[in-house]
């Protein structure tokens, strides 16, 4: 099978990802190329996280063709050039860990299955750690860090790979406003840098200035492909609403009768008086 | 020292001497997976295998082997497979291990040595020359392929998914681990027993964990503690006449609890004296600045501000700005910030 996005960084053709047998991304399109900054959005269920999950390797392609770097996906051989920051607040591990053996992890993927750490390897590590602005806490038990700075470790983590593509999942979720700022920063320099950035998030406010183009998904489809400013002007741009995640499928209701769901603040007019 | 004047004492110390060491070796991975009990029912499962050896009258030893790595590469598999049935197809495997063995000892023919308690909970008496020598191979082997993998162990059992994104051979660390967890199984069928190693696996990584900072220093504490309990509880049963297993494991339980207890206490002192400074910050706030009366302490990149004997860093943040402790990293969890 010769992929037929060429050198993109990514491409899918009628994919259709999901668990089990059951597809929750449904026959979408789409192509980035190298370099892109790419902002996936969308409410909660809608499909965002398993799409990431299916350029990873962590959701199975049911149907039609996923590639990652000009590979199909489930033979990328080289996964180490792909750079990954899980949904999550917390380094996870039960046993301590310092700040540097977190980020060498994100090194090991480079090295086959017997190669130590090099000396350039720690460089990268150590680059990494100070990109991401924890340098001094370099030797820190990572269980000692805020949520916020455990964060900024699992994205040095991806950085320490020195990653073709990077694939963030909601890295601004619960972090405070100094830490969003940080990663905006980090990621700015790593685009320019030419990686390929898709971050999947419900609000890509924070990291504007480094997104430039929008994906929305909505109940497994793409329903918005463009610049982020207009996805961001659109209603079903996904930074609202998300409080409308347990909706059944179909087009979301509230881009075409707003009163099913106009929020409960703006409702006891009546009731109240 | 007339403890060692038996050759079955000596061969019981060296035998417990590595499986002191190996034991946490492999085990802090399972902790790390949070899979602490697989060491449990891969001692299971080598009970049919001591059980095979007798009845066929070849070296226990050897057939425990085969079965708890079959045992232990069979569950890898399992877990990768199916996720719903893994749980019951473990349960399936682990008695169907001990009541095989229980009902395949009960076949073996009158006279043999079948000394169930010995082989589940340990014995000094039991440990054979050629046991010592198949011990020290195994011991051997699962240290260098620690030495050798244990990076990629670590990565693997801390966050699995990450591995599998970056694309880390995950299914083959998981069957290497559980191999390594199935030899050091028979390496303590000797002196801890079957159904205890997995104890021997957890504890001691449990007591380094209260008290090390990072992984490395988690792993060499945790053998550390391991030689010394393993070393000293079976000197102990000499004296005693306990059985070995269960008197090396009631050490480590011990010694796991007087850490947890001294580590809470070192806690509340750290936090009781928190928060009387916290007490003297609500007592004047301000802004440290150049004229607030506090020294400056330049600090990495950026300046501390001394007070009272602690270091303040200025920490802004979207709704204004606080004070970090920078004066005290010994703290587990550093003290968050004070208005």
């Amino acid at each position: 099978m010769t992929p037929t996005t060429g050198e993109g960084a990514i491409g899918l053709r009628g994919a259709s990802i999901g668990y089990g047998d059951v597809p929750i991304v449904r026959e979408v399109d789409l192509a980035v190329a190298p370099g892109e900054a790419v902002a996936v959005l969308g409410s909660n269920g809608s499909g965002k996280t398993t799409l990431a999950r299916g350029l990873l390797g962590l959701a199975t392609v049911l149907a039609g063709e996923v590639t990652v770097l000009g590979a199909p996906v489930g033979r990328l051989r080289e996964r180490g050039r792909v750079g990954y920051v899980p949904q999550r607040h917390t380094v996870s591990g039960a046993a301590p860990a310092t700040v540097r053996e977190v980020v060498s992890v994100g090194r090991l993927a480079r090295l086959g299955l017997f190669r130590r750490l090099g000396a350039a390897d720690r460089r990268a590590v150590a680059d990494a750690v100070a990109a991401v602005g924890m340098g001094d806490r370099m030797e820190d038990p990572v269980a000692s860090l805020s949520g916020g700075q455990q964060r900024r470790v699992l994205v040095a983590r991806a950085l320490a790979a020195e990653p073709e593509l990077l694939i963030m999942d909601e890295p601004t979720a619960g972090v405070d406003a100094a830490s969003q700022e940080a990663l905006a920063g980090v990621l700015a320099r790593v685009s320019a840098a030419g990686t390929t950035l898709l971050v999947v998030t419900h609000e890509a406010g924070p990291l504007a200035g480094v997104l430039h183009r929008a994906v929305v998904v909505e109940s497994g489809l793409i329903t918005y492909d463009g610049p982020l400013a207009g996805a961001q002007a659109e209603p079903g741009g996904g930074h609202h609403h998300h409080e409308d995640a347990g909706q059944p499928p179909g087009r979301p209701g509230y881009r075409l009768d707003q009163p099913t769901v106009t929020p409960p603040s703006a409702r006891p007019r009546t009731a109240g008086a | 020292m007339d403890i060692l004047d038996y050759a079955f004492m000596q061969r019981a110390l060296l035998a417990s001497l590595m499986v002191g060491l190996v034991a946490p070796a492999v085990g802090i991975f399972l902790v790390q997976r949070r899979l602490s009990l697989l060491g449990d029912g891969l001692g299971h499962v080598a009970l049919t295998g001591v059980a095979v050896g007798i009845l066929t009258s070849t070296a226990p030893v050897g057939t425990a082997l085969v079965a708890a790595v079959l045992g232990a590469v069979l569950i890898e598999l399992v877990r990768a497979r199916g996720r719903t049935s893994g749980d019951v197809a473990l349960a399936v495997l682990f008695y169907g291990g001990i009541a095989g063995g229980v009902v395949l000892l009960s076949l073996a023919p009158q006279g043999q040595a079948t000394n169930l308690d010995a082989y589940l909970f340990g014995a000094i008496t039991t440990t054979s020359g050629s046991d010592v020598a198949v011990f020290a191979v195994i011991a051997v082997v699962v240290l260098v392929v620690v030495g050798l993998l244990g990076q990629r162990l670590y990565a693997v059992s801390d966050d699995e998914e990450y591995a599998r994104a970056v694309g880390l051979p995950v299914l083959r660390l998981n069957i290497v681990l559980a191999a390594l967890v199935a030899s050091t199984v028979v390496l303590s069928m000797r002196v801890v027993g079957l159904l205890l190693i997995s104890a021997l696996m957890i504890v001691p990584c449990a007591v380094a964990q209260l008290v090390a900072r990072s992984f490395r220093q988690t792993v060499l504490l945790g053998c550390a503690i391991g030689l010394v309990v393993s070393l000293s509880g079976t000197a102990t049963s000499y004296y005693t006449g306990t059985p070995s297993g269960g008197t090396i494991v009631l050490l480590a339980i011990a010694l796991f609890l007087v850490v947890s207890l001294a580590v809470a206490v070192h806690e509340t002192t750290a936090r009781r004296r928190h928060r009387r400074r916290a007490d003297v910050h609500g007592a004047h706030p301000h802004e440290h600045g150049q004229d607030c009366g506090h020294p400056p302490v330049p600090h990495g990149d950026h300046v501390d501000y001394d007070h009272d004997g602690h270091r303040h860093a200025p920490h802004r943040t979207g709704s204004g700005v606080h004070y970090d402790e920078h004066g005290e990293h010994a703290v587990p969890a550093p003290p968050r910030s004070t208005p």
